[in-house]
């Protein structure tokens, strides 16, 4: 698509016009941003890039807020956030936003990945673009764990150990690796202050992950729900104001469910042994993960190997990176692919079943809804995907996505 | 050109090394690595817990019955096979089968198990329960049943008189 940028804008501004000569930031907003060729037929799924980014903003701005009251001591740590919520003017606010920011931008990115693999964003020449937005979910992921310790709550205390843990199935240098991230023998102290300064810095290696993913977008532009390349500008409209008006309207009514969930029940989706201090010497019954983590959780566990069960839960994302070169089909849009259509709505029930899984403790009939759930999970990728894509026959591709859209309308 | 390269290389490597080593525990967390336990206290049947590295240490004064109950199991019933008597020697080679002490972490993801209370369940096997992931350990605190893969951990320990344990 950037073949198709046109001229070089003219500003008429005198200060603008010398500032972007010699460092063209005007410009670039021009052409990225306002003139940007963008497919005309997008829907309500193409808003999530944005509603994921005015997120990672919401929650660095919280965030920032956040760490000028936070003391990150075991013995303070889960007094200066109660000190935050009760005396702090509009700590409450600031931290429940920060808190419900989490899950939001959970919501938002697992939407925008749905969107991806529905539509076939990930396939030629969109790979890097689609590997970057793992890496992201990777980060985010790291970034979200070692968030939910600071509070130093019994859930903090106890997800840290189980999750810390996960390294010692490593053969061999496991305990060492171990002993090496926690900067002791236990969950302690120099835990708690590395991971605080791991939180604060990761959000802004995410905003670098994002800016290349935005370059990498801007490259060949968007996919979109035809997924067939436009051809000229009868299939495109400038970025501005179409889409970001289309996006500021899904911001706005994302935003709303956000607030909502933010001051008329702020506590729904997290867990109320966390506001326990943490005790090394006691176990909750029940050591569950924030939902967004629930189906790799069950994954984990679901393999009744200590080892094994580590492998398929980082399998389970390790798979997106090669899903590019998984998925045969040369048909980007689930909407031409009449088999694989249902099958991704087959692969959503799974990891949401998953996700029940993963609330409940491994006993009775969850632990093989689990095995069964892991199963699908890797069969869906690494053979469905391989073969469906060869044997699957596509529906016939519009000539031109302005041709769809105008046989549409008429 | 290769040669300066692989120096730089090496270089790099050294300066990275103080970066990396930096997240090792540190001196004072080391120094704090023994504690003295009174176990004159402690009855028969009994068990306590003690803080030790930051984490619990279990030290169950055992009955008649769960020492015979131990030391019966065959090493091929065993996932992790160690005799009994192998559990409660003190490096100073003498056994002491009524003290088992042990870690009390979970060898499969780090929860403490449950059985140190009265009131505790103690699972199939009469020593420990997991509530976590369901792991089942035995009176001589050996894994049973569920996903871990080891039994709990025997630390180094003294009995530098016949009540006064050193552990660490």
């Amino acid at each position: 698509m950037a073949s198709t940028h046109g001229t070089p804008p003219v500003f008429n501004n005198k200060v603008i016009a010398w500032i972007d000569h010699r460092l063209p930031i005007f410009s670039y907003i021009e052409k990225e941003y306002h003139t940007f060729p963008t497919p005309r037929n997008f829907n309500y799924f193409w808003n999530f890039g944005a509603i994921a980014t005015v997120m990672l903003v919401v929650m660095i701005a919280t965030g920032v807020v956040l760490a000028t009251n936070y003391t990150p001591h075991v013995t303070l740590a889960f007094d200066s956030v109660e000190r935050i919520m009760r005396d702090v003017p509009q700590g409450w606010l600031i931290r429940y936003l920060h808190m419900n920011g989490a899950s939001f931008f959970f919501i938002a990115v697992y939407i925008h990945i749905f969107r991806g693999l529905y539509y076939g964003s990930y396939k030629s020449p969109r790979e890097l673009l689609w590997i970057l937005g793992v890496i992201i979910l990777l980060l985010m992921m790291a970034t979200a764990f070692m968030g939910y310790v600071l509070p130093w709550g019994q859930m903090s205390f106890w997800g840290a150990t189980v999750i810390t843990n996960l390294f010692s199935a490593i053969p061999v240098v496991g305990q060492s690796i171990v002993d090496w991230l926690w900067g002791g023998f236990a969950i302690d102290n120099p835990t708690l202050n590395r991971f605080y300064a791991l939180h604060y810095l990761l959000p802004f290696v995410i905003v670098g992950v994002v800016a290349l993913h935005v370059v990498a977008l801007h490259v060949h532009g968007s996919n979109n729900p035809l997924g067939i390349d436009p051809k000229g500008p009868q299939d495109t409209v400038p970025f501005h104001p179409y889409y970001t008006m289309k996006d500021g309207f899904g911001v706005a009514v994302f935003l709303i469910i956000y607030a909502g969930f933010t001051f008329f029940m702020p506590n729904q989706l997290g867990d109320p042994a966390n506001y326990i201090q943490a005790n090394p010497l006691s176990t909750p019954t029940h050591i569950v993960p924030e939902w967004y983590f629930l189906p790799f959780y069950a994954i984990l566990r679901a393999i009744p190997d200590k080892l094994g069960g580590v492998i398929a839960m980082f399998g389970s994302i390790g798979v997106l990176f090669v899903l590019p070169w998984l998925d045969t089909s040369r048909v980007r849009s689930c909407t031409f692919r009449p088999i694989y259509k249902w099958f991704v709505f087959v692969l959503l029930i799974d990891v949401i079943v998953l996700g029940f899984c993963g609330a409940h403790p491994p006993e009775g009939f969850w632990v093989p809804l689990a095995q069964l759930g892991t199963l699908y999970y890797f069969f869906h990728f690494l053979i469905l995907l391989p073969i469906l894509g060869k044997i699957e026959r596509p529906l016939p591709l519009p000539p031109s996505i302005a041709e769809a859209v105008l046989k549409k309308a008429a | 050109m290769v040669a300066t390269g692989a120096l730089g290389a090496v270089g790099a490597i050294a300066v990275a090394w103080p970066f990396i080593n930096n997240l090792n525990p540190a001196a004072d967390t080391l120094a704090l690595s023994s504690v003295e336990v009174n176990v004159q206290p402690i009855q028969v049947g009994q068990a306590v817990t003690v803080k030790w590295r930051g984490k619990p240490l279990f030290i169950r004064h055992r009955t008649e019955e769960e020492i015979k109950a131990a030391e019966a199991v065959p090493l091929s019933e065993l996932r992790d096979p160690q005799t009994d008597n192998s559990r409660v020697t003190d490096s100073a080679k003498k056994v002491r089968p009524e003290w088992l002490i042990m870690i009390g972490v979970c060898t499969h993801l780090g929860c403490v198990p449950l059985g140190n209370k009265p009131g505790d369940p103690k699972g199939p096997f009469g020593g420990w329960f997991c509530p976590c992931h369901g792991s089942a350990y035995d009176t001589s605190g050996r894994i049973r049943q569920g996903p871990a893969p080891k039994n709990l951990e025997v630390p180094s320990y003294l009995f530098t008189s016949d009540t006064l344990v050193r552990v660490g």
